[in-house]
């Protein structure tokens, strides 16, 4: 099989640029993702630990509020909250830039793919305000160290970060027999939600083999873990189920409650066969098509399991396949790697996107998404985005893709690439005659670059 | 194949020909709708504080509970049966109210207890489950799972804002007016040739198309009516965005569409309740003005509206002139199928051993069980499917009689 870069770029990649060259070979992509990860060190984002302490100014900021209410002092502490509010906000859509600017600017493009896969796979989500900007930096320290790593590590980071304990309500879930149950009428008792989808989304899948004695099993054993707001991930004896849980047949803990039975249980559920499967066949359907072909997946969950759970080879066996080499452009770009890969395409400039201001970013870069079907670092549920093509192109969704493309260019870069050359440069010889055409018979530059933009061959991958 | 300039223009007059007789997007329906009424949901989202929209006056409680906001006739709100009145902001409707057209249930609420999220608390009202993550998807189209003959044009989903309660297999539309597409006639040709040899992107570009087209036509166009005069006076208001949500679901209920579901924000009210409560009970008022101008008479006779929300608000006034989350909620039913003129639900007390944690409206029944019931009257749907696939959980028991 020849290797194809600029394929590679489309599938694997952050699209094609008109400035960076398509990586070379597979041994070149996997050299680039085992290297330093010059993205993150270039468009830095906010660690997880260090926004989560901004999680407890929030709190203090609104609770001064709120014990001033009707007192002079209280229109101080109002503003003092909204404007600690508003600058939360505004660093979130900093990060947005950031997280684009990556995709415009890497050589490393399979990286950053894998981590919106990785990020999607372990969906976590702030519910309150003070935790509604953290999924960038759940990204970032959560998920992106590991996306080259073992499974199982990545695994332990998501299921232990406090996002996700707080996202899957693993923070109120006590023992019924815990110490902390027993003291507390008014805890709510065991909370299935975290180990549910532990088994269902994370490790085995849904059709894997366990039964709801397994789910139950395993929310007794995550009792304890927990969040405090000065550490962030602690295990709390006190609120842990006492006695040994059986998951899948094998049993843990016991004796004293702790943080390790829990993990080793995740370490098994990781290194399972099923788990294999399901991890092969969720990165086939994503980087492949909705139907992959099964050879595909067997290769890499043999990989996968020869490997004990390590990654590389997972990847390595992908990007040697032929099933996933198809030439016929395949799955649909969600809005996110749609806008990214467009900005690439334009080559748009770094100082453009790290120039605007909060709002311009917003009405740029982030609404258009909602538009698109895609409210960014908010989808509906812990199973994450759809993969079925089918979901994003509905009427209203293209229509926004549509707009998008015909509108956001022209604010990004200045001036437009010439559209004849643009069609050549944003798809290399997937530009089939109709694209080139369309590029040329545009009335306007701006309607050409969207049209392009909008091609089903750019739309695809 | 060479493509030209004037290939171009021969192939889009071939491509409009196509356009038009395509089933996906011609306006002439081929099939009869499964059922003739119509079905309006409305979802208030930020949660509504009943005890201000509904005034219990009646209730010795009710006036030591809340030092600014008024409450009762005397402050102006409009009395219903002589112990509720409704707040002033909804006095566009009273005429409704008077020939029975308008309705309220009191004292409502989801499963949903104590944690007081408004994103949980919508979660669950549009999923219709009695916790989350208990069935996929949402339960209108649960509904449409269970009943035969529907199409995606059956059920429309109106505005940019993801309608949960609409998620799921079954197939729906959904659109935002003045969502369209603005490109030149050129532009819309050559995308059209760009997609034309992708069925998924091909069928969807034809969708929003025609969408869009529909969008910028004057509803009353197509049926002849072309007096200038008649027009400026029958237009919706412009730039109001839910009075132009309500047109174009009014617009889809003369056609197709059986069931119209979208949402109306801004019941959060904190601080300064007096005043949010008064614009967004008139987004209320003027979006129910607007489906009852934009159906017509006859189509009206037909339709239920029902506006439900995630929760109330606590019963006492905060330090800010507002009011916090609470439980207890209530629902309004409006429209020419539905048997108004009545406040229904039972109502609960509000002396402080009747409350519900000693701060909200206790809830005495359950939102789903009177949605169950307008489903069942209106669109004919089974008991056993509404309390088991729809609904999964709830008793319907005896019929409340919300419709005609």
């Amino acid at each position: 099989m020849r290797f194809d870069p600029d394929l590679a770029e489309i599938r694997f990649g952050a699209g094609l640029s008109p400035l960076l060259p398509p990586p070379q070979s597979a041994e070149d992509m996997l050299r680039r993702l085992q290297g330093p990860d010059e993205m993150a060190l270039r468009f830095p984002v906010s660690s997880f630990d260090e926004a989560f302490a901004g999680v407890s100014d929030f709190r203090r900021l609104r609770k001064q509020r709120r014990e001033l209410e009707g007192s002079s002092g209280y229109e101080a502490a109002d503003k003092a909250f909204k404007t600690y509010r508003r600058e939360r906000n505004e660093t979130r859509l900093n990060w947005h830039g950031q997280r684009i600017l990556r995709h415009v600017a890497t050589r490393d493009g399979f990286r950053e793919r894998l981590v919106l896969f990785w990020a999607d796979h372990f969906t976590a989500q702030g519910k309150s305000g003070p935790m509604r900007v953290l999924a960038a930096p759940y990204a970032e320290s959560v998920i992106r160290p590991h996306v080259a790593g073992r499974f199982e590590d990545l695994l332990i980071a998501a299921v232990t970060s406090p996002l996700m304990l707080h996202y899957l309500d693993q923070l109120r879930s006590a023992g019924p027999g815990s110490r902390a149950a027993k003291r507390r009428k008014r805890l709510s008792g065991l909370n299935e939600n975290l180990a549910r989808e532990v088994l269902e989304l994370h490790t085995l899948g849904v059709g894997g083999p366990y039964s709801q004695a397994d789910v139950r099993q395993l929310a007794e054993l995550f009792t304890g873990l927990s969040v405090s707001q000065d550490q962030g991930f602690v295990f709390r004896p006190g609120m842990a189920e006492p006695g040994p849980e059986t998951v899948l047949g094998k049993v843990y803990g016991g004796g004293r409650p702790e943080a390790g039975q829990v993990l080793a249980a995740l370490r098994d559920l990781a290194r399972h066969p099923a788990t294999a499967r399901h991890i092969a066949w969720k990165l086939a359907v994503h980087f492949t098509s909705d139907q992959p072909e099964p050879a595909l997946i067997a290769h890499m969950a043999a990989l996968y399991q020869e490997s004990g759970g390590q990654l590389l080879p997972v990847y390595a066996a992908l990007l040697e396949h032929p099933a996933a080499w198809q030439p016929e452009l395949a799955n649909v770009k969600p809005p996110f790697d749609y806008v990214a890969s467009a900005c690439r395409a334009l080559a748009v400039p770094q100082a453009r996107i790290a120039g605007l201001r909060a709002g311009q970013t917003r009405r740029l870069l982030l609404s258009p998404l909602t538009q698109m079907g895609q409210r960014w670092e908010f989808s509906g549920g812990p199973d994450g985005w759809s993969e079925e093509d089918a979901s994003w192109i509905t009427p209203q969704a293209l229509a926004a893709r549509l707009r998008w493309s015909m509108s956001a260019p022209r604010r990004l870069q200045q001036p437009l690439p010439d559209p004849r050359r643009f069609a050549g440069a944003a798809l290399g010889r997937y530009a089939g005659e109709r694209v080139h055409f369309a590029a040329g018979a545009a009335e306007t530059e701006a309607e050409a670059i969207g049209l392009v933009l909008s091609s089903p061959a750019f739309q695809r991958r | 194949m060479q493509l030209t300039r004037r290939s171009l223009l021969t192939r889009s007059a071939a491509l409009g020909c196509s356009l038009a007789a395509s089933p996906l997007v011609t306006p002439v329906s081929f099939a009869a709708a499964p059922w003739d009424t119509r079905l309006v949901v409305i979802i208030l989202r930020g949660g509504m504080d009943a005890l201000d929209v509904v005034q219990p006056y009646g209730d010795a409680d009710f006036s030591g509970l809340r030092r600014t906001l008024s409450g009762g006739p005397g402050s102006g709100a409009l009395d219903l049966d002589g112990f509720f009145a409704m707040h002033p902001a909804l006095a566009p409707l009273l005429p409704f109210w008077r020939k029975g057209e308008l309705g309220f249930v009191q004292a409502v609420s989801t499963p949903y207890r104590d944690r007081r999220s408004h994103f949980d608390g919508q979660d669950l009202l549009e999923a219709g489950t009695s916790a989350l993550g208990e069935a996929r998807g949402g339960w209108l189209n649960r509904l449409l799972q269970q009943l035969p003959g529907t199409e995606a044009r059956t059920a429309f989903a109106i505005g940019q804002e993801r309608m949960l309660l609409m998620d799921g297999a079954a197939p729906v539309s959904q659109w935002a007016p003045g969502a369209g597409l603005a490109m030149s006639p050129q532009a819309e040709r050559l995308a059209g040739l760009l997609m034309e040899e992708d069925p998924l992107f091909h069928a969807a570009l034809n969708e929003a198309l025609e969408l869009t087209r529909q969008d910028r036509l004057p509803a009353l166009e197509e049926e002849g009516v072309d007096s200038a005069g008649m027009m400026e006076m029958m237009a919706p208001p412009r730039g109001k965005a839910h009075a132009e949500i309500a047109a174009y679901a009014a617009e889809q209920l003369r056609g197709d569409t059986r069931i119209a579901a979208f949402s109306i924000n801004g019941w959060d009210t904190h601080s300064g309740q007096a005043k949010g409560l008064q614009a967004a009970l008139g987004r209320l008022s003027e979006t129910v003005l607007e489906l009852h101008r934009g159906v017509g008479a006859e189509i009206w006779g037909r339709t239920a509206i029902v506006a439900v929300t995630e929760f109330g608000r606590t019963v006492r006034e905060n330090g800010t002139g507002g009011t916090d989350h609470g439980t207890g909620g209530a629902m309004m039913l409006a429209g020419g199928a539905v048997r108004g003129g009545r406040v229904f639900g039972d109502w609960p007390g509000l002396s402080e051993a009747d409350l519900y944690d000693r701060r909200d409206l206790m809830p005495t029944g359950d939102v789903r069980r009177h949605l169950a019931w307008l489903l069942h009257g209106l669109a004919g749907a089974g008991r056993n499917g509404l309390e088991t696939a729809v609904f999964p959980g709830v008793e319907m028991a005896g019929n409340p009689g919300l419709l005609l």
